[in-house]
């Protein structure tokens, strides 16, 4: 597999012999070392994370936020260039406006992921314009009751002509996590990982076994576990500071009310306490088991 | 070439005799929200001490028919804003959106610190009201705006298609004006100041009673209602809730237009 692409690398959406987008690989390579970021999908909500390094003790803590929201109901962090990170997320809100704007009600997830999927693959079809460099994660909850169209005052009547079949409502909504790569490709995932850190992040999110349907994680362990791989995933890169930054959403029922919120302070302290504490705890049984792989 | 814009384009009379224009449309388009057409009636506010009360009945009219029955015309802002519409209800809708999509918005410039609270969106809409109104296409509504401003102290103010704004511990829109809100003023003897001495059992019993003052004389009001406390912790929205205690027994007494006496 050749990275280089002897002339075929030079511009945008330009095939090679072998039917390859080098422009769009490269873009990979940006991500690869952007920070680290992971969703995790649970049957109560989802859970993003990522790590942010502080390049400067003049950074101002709790500031500079790389999660962002989406409409009310969906989050998405980017790893990768932040400008281009904004972009997108920015275009992920217009998008979301303007699904409100036609059917009066929030997007679905899963639209919004393939929104976002066809504006990034956009962005491989001609030598004008260059791929996004980021990776995005999008979580989000779709509502599971009946939600009226936006601006509805009532519900019409109970019975009898126009009234409703309470009982063949189909359960509808729960959760999503998508992640939608440079070249466009999105995939629905129950733990998704990107950035530096993703390989062990990966590895970590395969333990939690999420997409068995008798997965016990609730959304505070998700938050919990979330906490812990992202700070798994740094220890390659200890010499750098980092802060964590985390968001949730769950259902209507669930701590967040269906809305994509920032984790609350004392949580994010907990789940970061606690994070270090499996670390220094697991440090000795690792260094066993890396002198074993060796 | 004359000067008449339904004219132009169109054969000219003096070569092909008078055209007939007969069914050409000769004014304006028509216009539907240029009188209300489905109205809701009054809204009620009250403050007290820890936040505001507002109420309003959950009927739709058209005209005097009593068109429907389950309309919800307080709408919540989250963390602590109720807007209550009266008038129209199809602009109601329309204001709906409009302040949903912008609280989706500004939620996005301030990820936790600021949100939208009821003055912020009470300025709003005065200047959206206003400037529909100077182009001579209002809004029919009147509203009030419930919730608690910058120093989290209970807020309460009035807008309506005029653009018109006012301020006072007790509101009332509509009917309500002239029938609750005397009612509602016995609270607040001192104005402002006797704010901190209504309890949220005081004013939520005011209102109660005030909104069957309400439907006892207002012929567009209903027995349903929806009626929503703002405090520090939220906002506390009931929609299915029925008059109680109505009186009525004393009208077995009564007996035919003035002289009939069984």
């Amino acid at each position: 597999m050749t990275s280089i692409g002897t002339g075929y690398d030079l511009s945008n959406s330009v095939f090679s012999p072998d039917g390859r987008n080098f422009q769009v690989e490269y873009a990979v390579k940006a991500v690869e070392n952007g920070n680290t970021c992971i969703g995790i999908r649970t049957r109560h909500g989802v859970v993003l994370a990522c790590e942010k390094i502080i390049s400067s003790k003049l950074l101002k803590p709790g500031t500079n936020k790389r999660i962002s929201t989406v409409d009310r109901n969906s989050g998405v962090v980017c790893s990768g260039l932040l400008p281009d990170a904004r972009h997108l997320t920015s275009r992920a809100r217009d998008e979301a406006s303007s699904w409100r704007q036609t059917y009066k009600a929030p997007i679905p997830i899963s639209a919004l992921a393939s929104r976002m999927g066809g504006y990034v693959q956009a962005y491989t079809l001609y030598s004008s314009v260059r791929p996004f460099g980021v990776t995005a994660i999008l979580g989000g909850w779709d509502s599971e009751t009946e939600l009226g169209v936006d601006g509805q005052v009532g519900f019409g009547p109970k019975v009898g002509a126009g009234g409703k079949f309470e009982e063949e409502a189909v359960k509808r909504g729960g959760p999503g996590l998508y992640m939608i790569e440079p070249s466009g490709l999105y995939w629905g995932y129950y733990g998704a990982a990107t950035g530096k850190g993703r390989q062990a992040a990966k590895a970590e999110l395969e333990k939690l076994d999420l997409g068995s349907p008798t997965c016990p994680l609730t959304l505070k362990e998700a938050v919990m576990e979330a906490a812990r791989i992202i700070y798994v995933a740094h220890e390659d890169s200890k010499d750098k500071e980092f802060e964590l930054e985390m968001s949730w959403i769950s259902a209507l029922d669930g701590p967040t009310k269906g809305r994509h919120e920032q984790v609350p302070q004392e949580l994010l302290e907990e789940a970061e306490k606690a994070a270090k504490k499996s670390l220094e705890g697991e440090d000795e049984d690792e260094d066993e088991e890396d002198a074993m792989q060796e | 070439m004359n000067h008449y814009p339904q004219a132009w384009g169109r054969p000219r009379d003096d070569v092909y005799g008078p055209y007939d224009s007969s069914y050409l449309k000769t004014s304006m388009p028509t216009t539907h929200t240029q009188s209300p057409a489905v109205t809701g009636t009054s809204v009620l506010g009250v403050k007290f001490k820890d936040g505001v009360v507002i109420a309003a009945d959950n009927l739709a009219s058209y005209g005097s028919l009593a068109r429907f029955t389950d309309v919800k015309r307080l709408r919540t802002f989250p963390p602590n804003t109720v807007i209550g519409f009266g008038g129209d209800v199809s602009d109601m809708q329309y204001l709906d959106r409009l302040l949903q999509s912008l609280d989706i918005r500004e939620n996005y410039l301030s990820s936790s610190e600021h949100t939208l609270n009821a003055k912020n969106l009470h300025t709003y809409l005065s200047k959206v009201m206003y400037k529909r109104r100077s182009d001579f296409n209002p809004l029919w509504n009147m509203m009030l705006v419930a919730g608690l401003d910058d120093d989290e102290k209970p807020f309460l103010a009035s807008v309506d298609l005029l653009g018109t704004t006012f301020s006072s511990p007790t509101l009332a829109t509509g009917f309500g004006a002239h029938l609750a809100q005397p009612l509602l003023r016995k609270l607040m003897p001192n104005d402002e100041e006797s704010v901190k001495d209504v309890t949220k059992e005081m004013a939520i019993e005011a209102v109660k009673a005030s909104l069957k003052v309400l439907f006892y004389r207002d012929a567009r009001s209903m027995d349903k209602y929806s009626i929503a406390v703002v405090t520090k912790d939220g906002v506390e929205l009931k929609e299915d809730e029925k008059l109680e205690n109505q009186s009525w027994a004393f009208a077995d007494q009564i007996r035919g237009y003035g002289t009939q006496t069984a």
